[in-house]
């Protein structure tokens, strides 16, 4: 059956009217009820109406630039669907903007681990997953998906992407391999290094190297107050907290810090520049994983769509390869290409033995108190 | 309706539309974070709502955050008098200008074309390490290695300096654009020197200028927070910086909004001080 336009059935209209076939009444009565009909439905139209458009949330920088290139614009190429990106400087304070927002401003977001995803999920804010719609799910490490199903009881609310490491990066020129692997984590208490020392101002980050620095367990802080005192000597010798990946590469790029830690991809791209960094991952570094997750009152079926595609070996890779952190893809499964395991925190099995992520429960369980502790501490109390 | 009221009501008519604006913009998002402050945050992060004294039992007991306002307001003066320094002789230079002036004043409106926070970001390529100054240092052979100049108090306040100059220069540009020249020649015809005449009639007349430009600066330094982050070391943050941390970092909104409100009340004391003694006029006369 052909289908007519609106301007089509008005004039027909008007044509019977016109040609007295409809009375003035029945006309005018047609009218009325159009004119109701679309005022009862309009408010409801855009429930009904196609995606035009997703909204992204991410890192930044050289991350979001890979993001950009490889997948948003072949995304929106493929399915005219646009992907607007923003970015953020940490899951705390993106986390800040989405309670603001209205339910469905932010769509999908690129957090940092799974106490992320679990902080983000107890506050309500965890979508549904249809799994159906994301078959390139399977090619994806299956403890990776694991975790997360734990936290959120059976269903997901995101899809991992990629995996790091907060290891330590330092300047060759200044401090040997050999120093690096004799003091590990301790080398950002060397007080001859006073002023030359930087960390990030993120309080996990922070108190999982007081751990480090005071053989401690990362998961399990017994003596509490030894950390804090680690983070104050750190805080004493420090010339600057960073806050941001461009911050940190910029401190060791220019030479006013010799050491710091660093994430594993941003090292990488400062070796790739040819800045010569070393970077360690001192025994129990601070492994992660990273997850796109789709908030609640988000278009479900686009957010499926674009994750599904991004998880599509060809992307994931090439995303991969230029944001210098390993994709969440299975090597067993999938063929990674030649840069991949060359990758800092590369893992060839599959199994991620070797990295030792943040317990959820037990940095979430501290994250009130140590937050605000530390936001002292950093000034000196 | 008689002559009387109907010119009692045309005020209120041609005022409302900004009233309305300052309702809605201002009044009303106070309101929230006056309610907000009452809240408490939950070890979730979700707010409790309810009426709580505790955010204002810990921001007006702890040292903590009286030590940080007290830091903020040093902070915030030095950087006022350095721009009343700096400023002074600049305006002065620009009001008795004859023919430039126009484009001396562009000149000191060029800055605010660029983002304020490129404009402090641009410390970090002109002081670092590897920075201009440093590179020119190194080459003319006055040092040997590099000097560590970024990330302290220092650096903040230049960066503050660099922000609220301008501000300092036009409010005493006003006021001395103001002064009839003829006072300070009939001063000279009097037998003061130049000097005299500027120290006891040019200096005295154009004070509200400098006061308005001073209350400004004070005012927009000690609520900054992008100045101590950029240029900051570990230890120079202002009290704006823990309105950030409590809002973003520990998702803390009602211990913010209570810090937030705390900052608001030093401020507003400051400007009412102000408008006790000298009146608003003279600063609206720089702000225009």
């Amino acid at each position: 059956m052909k289908k007519i336009d609106n301007t089509t059935r008005y004039e027909r209209l008007r044509e019977r009217y016109m040609n007295g076939d409809l009375s003035r009444r029945s006309f005018l009565g047609l009218l009325g009820a159009a004119g109701a009909a679309y005022g009862v439905v309009t408010p409801y139209r855009a429930f009904a109406q196609d995606v035009k458009e997703v909204r992204f949330d991410g890192w930044g920088g050289v991350v979001s630039e890979a993001l950009r290139e490889n997948a948003f614009d072949p995304f929106t190429a493929e399915t005219g669907i646009k992907v607007v990106d923003g970015t953020f400087g940490g899951g705390d304070e993106y986390l800040s903007r989405v309670k603001a927002s209205q339910p469905g401003e932010y769509n999908i977001a690129h957090l940092s681990g799974v106490f992320d995803y679990a902080r983000y999920h107890n506050l309500g804010l965890s979508s549904e997953l249809n799994e159906a719609n994301i078959p390139n799910l399977e090619y994806v490490i299956p403890k990776l998906i694991d975790v997360f199903r734990k936290v959120s009881g059976g269903t997901l609310s995101c899809v991992p992407y990629d995996y790091g490491t907060t290891g330590i990066a330092y300047n060759r020129k200044h401090i040997s391999d050999d120093e690096m692997q004799e003091k590990g984590a301790k080398i950002l208490l060397d007080e001859s290094r006073k002023g030359k020392i930087a960390g990030w101002s993120d309080w996990r980050t922070r108190m999982w190297y007081a751990a480090l620095q005071t053989g401690q367990s990362p998961n399990d802080i017994q003596d509490v107050e030894a950390a804090w005192d680690a983070v104050r000597q750190h805080r004493d010798l420090s010339l600057k907290y960073w806050g941001s990946g461009a911050e940190l590469m910029s401190l060791l790029a220019e030479e006013e810090v010799y050491v710091t830690e660093g994430w594993s991809g941003r090292i990488f791209a400062l070796q790739e520049q040819g800045h010569d960094i070393g970077y360690m991952d001192p025994p129990n570094g601070f492994g992660w994983q990273e997850c796109m997750y789709v908030m609640k009152g988000s278009p479900m079926e686009a957010c499926e769509e674009l994750l599904n595609f991004m998880l599509a070996p060809e992307t994931s890779i090439a995303v991969a390869e230029g944001q210098n952190y390993p994709p969440a893809l299975d090597p067993q499964k999938v063929d990674l290409g030649t840069k991949i395991p060359t990758l800092p925190a590369f893992d060839p099995n599959g199994t991620l033995e070797n990295l030792t992520f943040a317990d959820p429960a037990y940095w979430n369980g501290h994250e009130a108190e140590w937050s605000k502790t530390f936001g002292r501490v950093q000034k000196g109390y | 309706m008689s002559v009387e009221a109907r010119e009692k009501r045309q005020p209120w008519i041609l005022l409302s539309p900004a009233l309305t604006a300052i309702t809605l913009l201002l009044f009303i998002p106070l309101l929230f974070i006056l309610v907000y402050s009452f809240w408490l945050r939950t070890a979730t992060g979700a707010d409790e709502v309810g009426f709580y004294l505790d955010n204002w039992r810990e921001a007006l007991t702890d040292a903590f955050y009286r030590d940080i306002l007290l830091h903020t307001l040093k902070v915030a003066a030095i950087t006022t008098v350095v721009c009343a320094v700096l400023g002074y002789p600049a305006a002065y230079f620009i009001a008795r200008s004859k023919g430039n002036k126009p484009v001396l004043l562009l000149l000191l409106m060029l800055p605010f074309w660029i983002s304020y926070i490129i404009r402090t970001m641009s410390w970090i390529n002109i002081l670092g390490v590897s920075g201009a100054l440093n590179t020119f240092l190194l080459w003319v052979g006055i040092i040997n290695e590099p000097m560590q100049m970024l990330y302290n108090e220092a650096t903040v306040i230049l960066g503050l300096v660099h922000f609220l100059l301008p501000f300092m220069v036009l409010n005493v540009f006003v006021s001395l654009d103001g002064i009839d020249e003829t006072l300070e020649d009939a001063a000279n015809s009097l037998g003061a020197t130049r000097w005299q005449s500027f120290l006891q009639v040019t200096l005295p007349l154009s004070l509200p200028g400098l006061a308005a430009g001073g209350l400004l600066c004070f005012v927009l330094g000690a609520g900054t927070y992008i100045t101590p982050l950029v240029l900051g070391g570990t230890s120079d943050a202002m009290f704006a910086n823990l309105v950030f941390e409590a809002i973003i970092t520990q998702l803390n909104w009602p211990l913010g909004s209570a810090l937030s409100l705390m900052l608001l009340a030093v401020l507003g004391a400051l400007v009412m001080i102000y408008n006790r003694y000298l009146g608003m006029a003279q600063l609206m006369k720089g702000l225009g």
